[in-house]
């Protein structure tokens, strides 16, 4: 037996929009199975999973809240990834983009008005920005492989975070915690509604979503990523800098990701602390590659995403099923999306060898 | 002298598995694959060495698991990027993440739980040399293994017919194929041994390193592993200098926290990660010293056509 691709003369446009459902669908029963495996009930939990928490305003709320950061960071990583620039550092200029960003509130506590949040967002896309543009430079100046560069960064980014806020950045007044002083008022990310957990980043992700769409098909710098991504050969005929490429798309998607981080920071959290997020930067990929590489794909996909956090905080309280599984559900959701994007553009037979000469035959 | 053996011998334990993981990343590689879910395959090998010797009490039935779970998702990676012809960038990250978030569930009832330590083999006679006996003579299986694997693996990939094949396809798969050669069942071989080497390194990792199991624990050696073949530009014996080398980087953070220098642990603990960068740069600056050695067909499907 073996597997036989057949290229379609043209991409699918049904596969196009059908192959992520058709993922989502394989990942539910290969959950269904994982749960059953566990010794849960396969429906109850995925109930619990994926339903439970969009029946409660509450937790409605709360996935905005996770979703927003996945899809600014993701949108970002669409441009990088149809140019062909692989930064996968994003967790790294997360933690950038909320280090700088913070860098008013705390150093500066006592500067208080409505100038502070501004100069704290513009900080943070500098924050990303500046640290995406390494291993942009380090690929343009020394032909280094950005994949490995951009995710050893996040590392050292990482480190760089814990550093702060156990010596210099730590709270005076905060019984030895390892965390920063809490952000003043002014510093903090302005809730959607009154007394909300749903913040402005929400707006942010959207417009990100929509701005980078526009850019894509209306603009020729879109072109020029479509070219320079699909056939690097065409573009350099065409006189596309691939090089002027690779910073473009990394120090957008690092602005974009600096961005979310001190949305992050300034929102949800509120102060500086070791660990700042859950994976975002990791997760965000995933969110990117489920919304086929499309920024308003990628504001659906990280709803789903989102879910995925919220699923796993519930089982955890209502099953007793590890919140861990979270994390496996999104890399099994990945393999699926990758698999079932080849549906776009090959067809699949199964070929039996026996069979196979039949059809010769015939 | 008590201190430079112990010295020689930390820096070995660090060493071994990215060696491990770098030589069959390497095989990958030389036939046109890149797998950039060594870090993927390296937790899942650890966890599996982990759960299997603690609960049969035999670390070697661990080694055995440890190399059935790197295995188990190097087939999951070949038959993406072999059989449905998935972008091997985007898969191997997913690897990855699918492995880092697998092994966290499958740990959890593991975790702060003490292992059973892989014994050592002393070699009589050998081991007493001084300064290095200890670190070279009396050393586990898994030791002696990956010494083994770096001479099999150069003999193979220089000496031998079919390594002559393997690095062909991996050179320029058109011509391989036109010549007879099965493409892909050749990738998948070289994949799924890729697959095994990752798992007997985050075997060593769990059994030997550390033996405990922590979440993450592998801290990105799957991809300074992925470095270190870019590193030693696809031969294998440079694997050896260049695994050595990131192992003492690796150990000098622990002994320059230990000896009390004025640096904060933090920056100690970026060490690594920095020196990988300067490597690399170091290794890519000269471009065609870089090139010679790269695979060209490294990171492209193959489809052949009917």
């Amino acid at each position: 037996m073996r597997l036989e691709m057949q290229k379609r003369g043209a991409p699918s446009q049904v596969m196009s929009l059908m192959s992520p459902v058709l993922a989502i669908i394989l990942t539910l029963i290969t959950g269904a199975i994982m749960f059953g495996l566990l010794g849960f009930n396969p429906g109850k939990a995925l109930y619990v999973y994926f339903v439970e928490p969009l029946l409660d305003p509450w937790s409605l709320q709360e996935l905005v809240v996770k979703a927003s950061p996945l899809i600014l960071i993701a949108v970002g990583l669409t441009i990088c990834y149809r140019s062909n620039n692989w930064n996968i550092g994003a967790e790294g200029q997360f933690t950038m983009g909320a280090i700088f960003g913070s860098v008013l509130p705390i150093m500066f506590p006592d500067f208080q008005n409505y100038a502070v949040f501004p100069i704290m967002l513009a900080m943070g896309a500098i924050g990303g920005g500046l640290f995406a543009y390494i291993p942009a430079l380090l690929k343009n100046r020394f032909a280094t492989n950005e994949i490995l560069t951009s995710l050893m960064l996040t590392y050292v980014a990482l480190l760089f975070l814990d550093f702060l806020v156990r010596g210099p950045w730590k709270d005076p007044d905060g019984y030895n915690f390892p965390e920063s002083r809490l952000f003043n008022d002014y510093a903090l990310t302005p809730s959607l509604f009154e007394g909300g957990r749903m913040h402005i980043g929400a707006v942010f992700a959207v417009v990100a979503a929509i701005l980078v769409f526009v850019l894509f098909i209306r603009t020729l710098k879109g072109f020029e990523i479509k070219v320079i991504g699909e056939t690097p050969r065409a573009g350099n005929f065409a006189g596309f800098s691939k090089e002027k490429m690779t910073v473009f798309a990394f120090v957008v998607s690092g602005a974009l990701t600096g961005l979310a981080g001190i949305l992050e920071v300034a929102g949800p959290i509120g102060q500086l602390r070791p660990t700042i997020s859950p994976g975002y930067g990791f997760t965000a990929i995933i969110v990117a590659f489920l919304g086929r590489l499309n920024p308003i794909g990628a504001i659906f996909a990280g709803l789903l995403l989102a879910l995925s956090y919220l699923g796993g905080e519930a089982a955890q309280v209502d099953l007793g099923i590890s919140e861990k599984t979270a994390k496996a559900f999104q890399g099994i959701l990945l393999f699926y999306v990758l698999a079932c994007d080849t549906l776009i553009h090959y067809r699949i037979r199964i070929v039996w060898r026996n069979k196979l000469r039949a059809k010769e035959v015939a | 002298m008590e201190f430079a053996d112990a010295l020689l011998v930390s820096i070995v334990t660090a060493s071994t598995p990215l060696l491990l993981a770098a030589i069959g990343e390497l095989v990958v590689e030389r036939s046109g694959v890149l797998n950039l879910g060594v870090e993927g395959m390296m937790i899942m090998g650890a966890v599996c060495a982990f759960a299997t010797s603690l609960t049969t009490g035999n670390p070697y039935l661990g080694i055995l698991a440890g190399i059935a779970g790197g295995a188990v998702m190097a087939l999951l990676f070949a038959f993406l990027t072999l059989g449905l012809v998935a972008n091997q960038y985007a898969t191997g990250l997913a690897l990855s993440l699918l492995g880092l978030g697998f092994s966290g569930m499958i740990g959890e009832h593991y975790v702060g739980t003490p292992g059973v330590k892989l014994p050592t083999l002393d070699i009589p006679v050998l081991s007493d040399i001084p300064v290095i006996g200890d670190a070279i003579f009396n050393q586990d299986i898994l030791f002696y293994m990956t010494i083994a694997l770096v001479f099999g693996v150069s003999w193979f990939l220089f000496k031998s017919r079919t390594g002559l094949i393997l690095r062909s396809v991996g050179e320029n798969h058109n011509s391989a194929h036109a010549l007879g050669y099965n493409v892909n069942r050749v990738r998948l071989y070289a994949v799924l041994f890729g697959g095994v080497c990752s798992g007997l390194s985050g075997s060593y990792l769990s059994l030997v390193y550390t033996n405990l199991w922590i979440e993450n624990m592998t801290a990105g050696r799957g991809w300074i592993a992925l470095a270190l073949v870019v590193f030693a530009s696809w031969l294998p014996w440079r694997t050896i200098a260049g695994a050595y080398l990131f192992g003492a980087v690796l150990i000098l953070q622990f002994h320059a926290q230990g000896a009390g220098w004025e640096v904060p642990s933090q920056l100690l603990s970026a060490l690594p990660y920095l020196a990988t960068i300067v490597a690399l740069v170091f290794i890519s600056r000269n471009r065609t010293v870089a090139r010679v050695n790269t695979p060209s067909c490294l990171g492209q499907s193959f489809v052949p056509d009917r």
